[in-house]
């Protein structure tokens, strides 16, 4: 379970969250739309404890985030997987050893397991013999499907997704939403999506969560979201 | 008045604050270095980085310091005759001076900047906040080996430097110059102690502590895209290699 209560955070004299409000239900897809440099990834690097708020919580499973140590930090931080606006490959290592990292620090699985499990990932995410490149001679389409694809490797509880589709073709497009639906039926773990496409955002969505000037201004389903009164929501939708 | 003490202060409070920072991120280096998981392949990787491909520049100044200083003390000492002292002179300045610095200063450079480069492009592509969400403290993982490293090798080139050094002095003292090869290692022996060696490999130790520590504050608290990337790296040689010159001092001023 995902809390956020009376999140505070500014940068400079710039209010990015402004006492903002959030419960993310478990075992569900959130997506989280609002207007770009409104704060959306802002708010995903909160809810892992990436950024600490100026002042409020943030609960994961019960425990508040914002005033944890480092070191306990760590523990909490592994049931999540992350995929970042700009992947964050690590750029000394091939796209293999990228995606095996995080089973090579928390299993004690056989390299053999580690090769079969990345090897399937990749495959997942549409990547195939791109094992041994290294992953700066990537495309952006490719270095965010590594991104997934690493993000997602452990299986982890938590999985956060910042714009996963952005810059992708609109049949790798559809074939991502469609991962990110079917993963998430299979491990019911829970999602947090932040999207660009309004389109694709209600056919994912459990939940649609609209992101505006530091708060949340309205949460739902997507046909409440559709059907919303709210005049900036209005505006977003189109 | 109150003023221009703010004005002239403020420099001066900046740099004990940097200092401060850089004084709490050794501080949780040296907790996070006693931590498992131990990940010795990636001290290895650094150490080679550090050590095995700074050896040709090491090497090449090394020599060239050592030929240098025996010419110059050469001339030197013939004014009165001490011609003999060459061989002991340049000894000892390679092992106590010329070898830790010297080593150093171009390990700084040619490491300590890389490191300052490689961390600074990592915070800025957020590859150090993806080492966090996976659980891996990047200090541990980045910051810890690169110590490790720089403290474990910079002894060895200094030994190397320190070496070659006195055999560049030996060609140009005994093969050049002519001096008896004889009584030119005799004197070495006779004035060279085994603790000129050690002190000089102490000083060694803690130049490797203050360049990697640098480089890598440097290159982990980088903001600013590319251009942090590039002010980070040549912030990081030109506070690294004064820090080096000024503890020199110090530390000279203690051991001998
Ligand atoms: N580390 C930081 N330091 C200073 N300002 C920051 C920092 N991170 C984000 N900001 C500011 O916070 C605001 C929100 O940024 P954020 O990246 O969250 O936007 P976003 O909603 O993800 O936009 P986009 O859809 O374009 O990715 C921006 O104005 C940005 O300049
Ligand atoms: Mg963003």
């Amino acid at each position: 379970m995902i809390k956020l209560v009376k999140v505070c955070k500014s940068f400079n004299s710039q209010k990015v969250l402004d006492n903002l409000d959030l419960e993310i239900e478990p075992e569900k897809i959130t997506v989280i739309i609002g207007r770009s440099g409104g704060g959306k990834s802002v708010l995903l690097k909160h809810i892992i404890g990436l950024i600490r708020p100026d002042s409020g919580q943030v609960f994961i499973d019960g425990i508040d985030i914002a005033s944890l140590s480092d070191k306990k930090l760590n523990e909490t931080r592994k049931k999540f997987g992350m995929l970042f606006q700009d992947a964050a490959l690590f750029d000394s290592m091939t796209v293999g050893e990228n995606v095996a990292f995080p089973l090579k620090e928390h299993t004690v699985l056989s390299k053999k397991e580690i090769d079969e499990i990345v090897n399937k990932k990749l495959l997942q995410v549409g990547l195939k013999n791109v094992t041994h490149k290294m992953s700066s001679e990537l495309s952006g389409g490719m270095r965010k499907r590594v991104g997934l694809a690493r993000a997602i490797v452990l299986d982890p509880k938590i999985i956060l997704f910042d714009e996963p589709t952005t810059g992708l073709d609109p049949i790798m497009c559809e074939s991502i939403n469609n991962l990110i639906v079917n993963t998430q039926q299979l491990t019911k773990a829970t999602f947090v999506v932040i999207s660009h496409d309004i389109e694709s955002t209600f056919n994912i969505a459990h939940k649609v969560a609209m992101l505006y000037h530091g708060k949340i201004i309205e949460i739902g389903t997507s046909d409440e979201i559709r059907s919303s009164n709210n005049p900036i929501v209005k505006r977003f939708i189109k | 008045m109150i003023r221009f003490f703010e004005f002239a202060g403020r420099p001066f409070i900046a740099i004990v604050e940097e200092c401060g920072r850089i004084m709490l991120l050794l501080f949780s280096a040296i907790v996070w270095m006693f931590r498992p998981p131990f990940r010795f392949r990636v001290i290895l990787k650094q150490m080679e980085f550090v050590g095995v491909n700074s050896l040709t520049v090491v090497l090449i100044t090394g020599a060239f310091t050592g030929m240098v200083f025996a010419l110059q003390s050469y001339h030197g000492f013939r004014m009165f005759g001490g011609e003999s002292l060459v061989g002991a002179t340049v000894a000892l300045g390679m092992t106590r001076e010329l070898g830790p610095v010297f080593t150093a200063l171009m390990v700084t450079g040619r490491a300590g900047s890389a490191m300052a480069a490689e961390l600074g492009t990592m915070r800025v592509t957020e590859q150090i906040d993806a080492l966090s969400t996976m659980s891996v403290n990047p200090i541990q993982f980045l910051i810890v080996p690169r110590i490790i490293a720089g403290i474990v090798m910079l002894p060895v080139l200094t030994i190397i430097s320190d070496f070659i050094g006195i055999v560049g002095g030996y060609f140009v003292g005994v093969k050049l110059l002519k001096i008896n090869s004889g009584i030119f290692m005799s004197r070495i022996t006779e004035l060279v102690e085994f603790e000129d060696i050690y002190n000089g490999l102490a000083k060694a130790v803690c130049f490797g502590l203050i360049f990697t520590l640098i480089g890598c504050y440097k290159g982990f608290y980088t903001s600013g895209g590319a251009e942090g990337v590039g002010r980070a790296t040549t912030e990081s040689v030109v506070f690294s290699s004064v820090t080096i010159l000024i503890s020199d001092y110090f530390l000279t001023s203690v051991m001998f």
